[in-house]
């Protein structure tokens, strides 16, 4: 589709504007010349219609939870309520200046300390802050009280984080960022992480661990507590990438596994839809005796008011104003309309549709670890590698059946890595559809492997040359 | 059971035949039991959605909002006219619904908004290239610190006294924690721009913002020379509404150009999401955070737009990434490009000349009250500071009374009794008039 600079039409405005109803003075008048631009910026210039056009021809190119089912591993696509989507543009809400007085802001604040509270009762732990704006945001700001912590009781030679090797790119990423050396940790045959090798590399230099669990391999660590424990006993703290929630609402709590600070991915658990990449949030949970290192100010309720407060020992600010509210009011909306039962519930149906998938699938695709799975499935297509079709080919041939791909080529660890995470919102009709649509591919690759070649062939555009994308970047239009 | 989940019983009961289960519980014995709560979780029951409604109805309407009030509070985070159009896009499912752009064939949409929203990007700040967004303007400051401190080797970071204190708070906040110290630059007493005396050794960047906090416009050649004469970049922060009218960072000399971008057509949302935005010269490319969105070919040569120079990104580089960002704003970028495309160079022009002339006007007026002053004496775009006789809570609290949201109440370290209003081409003469208005009566 031809840019929005291609239809650009000089003299036309997609806008109504009032005329200046004060009187006008000359800009140079205001603003000395040597400050002012000698040519307007090259924007389009287009009508409304056209604007509408453009943006809704591009919406068609894309595919989206709405369009159909989307099992991207560890992304939680899950179904975004409608109803959330309005209540986040009541102008009490989308129209509220983050720096009105708390009298003006009653509403939100009740929201906010709400919010926090049941984001407690879902793991645990004793009060989060909405600053961060995205998981890899969350982990940062944990890193950050992780490192406070330390140093407040002058322990300063703790400067290694464990990550293990199943992990996320941004854990290792956030822990680099606030300064500390990463160390990875191996996975053992049961997907666990390696303990032996854990214990190894745990001592007083050790600040903490950040661990998913479930982890990327879709399976719950099964020896947490001793985890846990070896990391305590050695002085550091256990951080939670609360990517995988999902798996485990009403079933377990992160706090009660031993975990001292954590993320949440409202975008993922929590229903709030991920736009094309963001806006996401990404509130932080501390244990009790961490509260005083949240970032600040935090809303907080004293007898009938509300107000904002600093703790004692706040890492300082970590956004502008209070995180993306926007998005917490969405995830308010969800928890409200799911109930306690509404979430265990969630959670018990993701779990039960992705064994189902990797049952049906196991044969042709062997999973990483043949255990059951919890809300995602790790299957290989290593198998189908061999026969000529790779893993990235069998993501191109489901794009021609209708589906969002899988997470693939990650966990790092597993060779043609396939991540399936279908969510509790998908109906066993649709589950079916897509493990026919895996078996036919499959059989495919056996039978014309090249038949992948040139997949995906439905699709807006086929596979687009990556390689001379990076070696010659065109990043703007140029005229 | 929940209208979000379309397993029911017999379908569920179907699913766990399959699997040799007796019931879903059999699915969590990977769970230590110790582990496993004993009971529901302590929150409310399911709300069905008319009850939900009213509710979060209720709590909405606890809020006094600038839809209902007239107000002039800006310091970060401005009521700007935002076209209904731009909502409507937003709302097209096939943009909110999608995760970030992994698979390109399915993805040309977002992709392609974002590209075209860096080059508007680039087109207002004069620079060379854009990512796709960072989390909100102060994070997009942190970000050229260190892009600054990886560019150069260095890792003091000259921040000047005009960026917003939330930002310095921000910057402090990073820079404890990732590496660099921070030096203050002064702002001169009258004409409320930034001073550069000295720079100190090993200085990677300057950082400032123009118009700054308190809405004075400052030069940015002069302060970018001082910075390159040090081997310092210069990022300059800017307000992409002003940039309709005001020189571009890039024609300044700017090596980065970062900023809050709520301006262009996103809704205040009590302070988030926002949208930070950030743009650098060519040579910084390949130290730059966060997604990049480039054109391409598919191989029957179609234009094709991707995630491109993935390779500095933590899904690849792990510990060695330019940023730990994944998740960044692109619903927010996307209404940026909308808003601008209606807007267009004219219609941003014509906003941006509204802000301009109207945020004189109610200077004029308010100046004409004998106990106010101005104690900056720089040129202004939409935002201005004027002090008042007394504690601005107290105007405030009085302007309230009569539906008006007064300025923001300078905090310690500005003019004393300072009080920052934002004039956006929203309000309007008559509005103007009453505030002015109201001020002297309560002052009378």
């Amino acid at each position: 589709m031809s840019t929005i600079f291609e239809k650009s039409h000089t003299g036309v405005m997609g806008v109504s504007l009032p005329a200046c109803d004060v009187p006008e003075t000359a800009i140079d008048a205001l603003i000395p010349d040597a400050l002012l631009r000698d040519a307007p910026p090259d924007l389009p210039e287009v009508s409304e219609p056209e604007a509408i056009r453009h943006f809704t021809g591009l919406s068609r190119l894309n595919y989206g939870v709405d369009t159909g089912f989307y099992p991207l591993g560890s992304c939680t696509m899950k179904y975004n309520p409608k109803i959330n989507e309005d209540m986040a543009r009541l102008p009490g809400f989308a129209s509220l200046h983050p720096l009105q007085d708390v009298s003006q802001t009653r509403g939100m604040m009740k929201l906010m300390v709400a919010l926090d509270e049941m984001l407690c009762a879902v793991t645990g732990m004793d009060r989060f802050t909405m600053q961060p704006a995205a998981g890899a945001h969350g982990e940062l700001t944990g890193m950050m009280i992780m490192k406070a912590y330390h140093e407040s009781r002058g322990e300063t030679a703790r400067t290694k984080v464990l990550v293990p090797d199943s992990a996320h790119g941004t854990n290792p990423s956030s822990a680099a960022l606030c300064g500390y050396d990463v160390v990875t940790i191996p996975s053992d045959s049961r997907g666990n992480m390696d303990i032996e090798k854990l214990k190894a590399h745990t001592d007083d230099h050790t600040a903490g661990l950040m661990l998913t669990n479930p982890n990327t391999l879709g399976l719950f660590d099964e020896n947490i507590c001793e985890v846990a424990d070896i990391v305590h006993r050695a002085g550091g703290l256990l951080y939670y990438d609360g990517a995988n929630l999902n798996a485990i609402m009403g079933i377990s709590r992160p706090a009660d596994m031993g975990f001292d600070i954590m993320h949440l991915n409202l975008h993922k658990t929590f229903s709030t839809p991920h736009g094309g990449g963001g806006p996401g949030a990404g509130p932080v949970g501390v244990r009790r005796d961490l509260t005083s290192y949240l970032p600040g100010p935090l809303p907080v309720k004293n007898g009938e008011t509300y107000g904002w407060e600093t703790p004692e020992k706040s890492i300082g600010r970590i956004h502008s104003f209070h995180g993306n509210i926007g998005v917490a009011i969405r995830a308010y909306a969800y928890i409200l309309s799911m109930g306690a039962a509404g979430l265990t519930q969630a959670s018990e149906t993701a779990v039960l549709n992705a064994n189902y998938v990797m049952q049906k699938l196991k044969g042709i695709y062997p999973p990483a670890y043949d255990r059951p799975c919890m809300h995602e499935c790790v299957l290989s297509a290593k198998r189908q590698k061999e026969q000529g079709a790779s893993a990235l080919d069998i993501a191109k041939g489901l794009l021609d059946c209708g589906f969002h791909p899988p997470t693939v080529y990650f966990p790092l660890i597993v060779k043609e890595a396939m991540m399936i995470e279908p969510t509790e919102t998908e109906s066993k009709e649709t589950l079916d559809r897509f493990i026919e649509a895996m078996r036919e591919l499959a059989e495919k690759a056996e039978t014309d492997p090249e038949w992948f070649h040139d997949a995906p062939r439905t699709t807006p555009v086929g596979r687009a040359d990556e390689v001379a994308a990076a070696r010659n970047p065109v990043l703007r239009w140029k005229g | 059971m929940s209208s979000y989940i379309p397993i029911g019983e017999r379908e569920r009961g179907a699913m766990l035949g399959d699997l040799g289960l007796s019931g879903v519980d059999e699915l969590f014995a990977q769970v230590p039991p110790a582990l496993r709560l004993d009971g529901p979780l302590d929150l409310p029951d399911a709300m069905p959605e008319m009850a939900l409604i009213s509710h979060i109805r209720s709590l909405a309407e606890q809020n006094c909002d600038m839809d209902h009030c007239v107000s002039y509070l800006g310091a970060g985070v401005y009521d700007h006219f935002i076209p209904a159009a731009v909502d409507h896009i937003l709302r097209r499912s096939e943009f909110y619904t999608a995760y970030t752009p992994y698979q390109p064939e399915i993805s040309q949409g977002t992709l392609q908004a974002v590209f075209e929203y860096q080059s508007m990007i680039c087109a207002l700040t004069g620079m060379d290239v854009s990512n796709a967004s960072l989390y909100d303007g102060a994070t997009a400051y942190a970000e050229a610190a260190l892009l600054a401190c990886r560019a150069t080797r260095r890792n003091s970071i000259a921040v000047s006294a005009g960026l917003h204190p939330h930002v310095r708070e921000v910057l402090a906040t990073y820079g404890r924690f990732c590496g660099f110290s921070i030096e203050t630059l002064p702002l001169d007493n009258k004409q409320g721009t930034t001073i550069i005396e000295k720079l100190p050794e090993g200085t990677a960047a300057v950082l400032v913002s123009s118009p700054n906090f308190y809405g004075v416009i400052e030069d940015i050649a002069p302060l970018a020379d001082r910075a390159h004469e040090a081997g310092a970049l210069l990022a300059a922060g800017a307000d992409p509404v002003s940039l309709a009218l005001l020189k571009p960072p890039g024609e300044c000399g700017a090596d980065i150009v970062v900023g809050e971008g709520q301006a262009l057509g996103n809704a205040s949302s009590f302070g988030g999401p926002l949208l930070g935005f950030f743009a650098a010269r060519e040579k910084y490319l390949r130290q730059m955070p966060g997604r990049i969105i480039g054109q391409t070919m598919d191989h029957s040569g179609r234009t094709a737009y991707v995630m491109t120079l993935q390779t500095r990104e933590q899904h690849i580089r792990r510990e060695k990434a330019t940023s730990n960002i994944c998740s960044n704003q692109a619903l927010n970028a996307l209404a940026a490009a909308v808003y601008m495309t209606l807007m267009g160079q004219e219609g941003l022009k014509r906003a941006a000349n509204l802000c301009l002339q109207k945020s004189h006007y109610a200077y004029e007026q308010l100046l004409q009250i004998s106990e106010i002053s101005a104690p900056f004496s720089g040129p202004f775009f939409k935002e201005f500071v004027v002090s008042l006789p007394l504690a601005p809570t107290t105007v405030n609290e009085a302007l309230w009374q009569r539906g008006i949201v007064g300025g923001y109440a300078l905090p310690q370290g500005g003019p004393e009794n300072g009080w920052l209003l934002a004039v956006t081409e929203k309000r309007t003469k008559a509005q103007i008039d009453s505030l002015a208005d109201a001020v002297k009566e309560v002052l009378a």
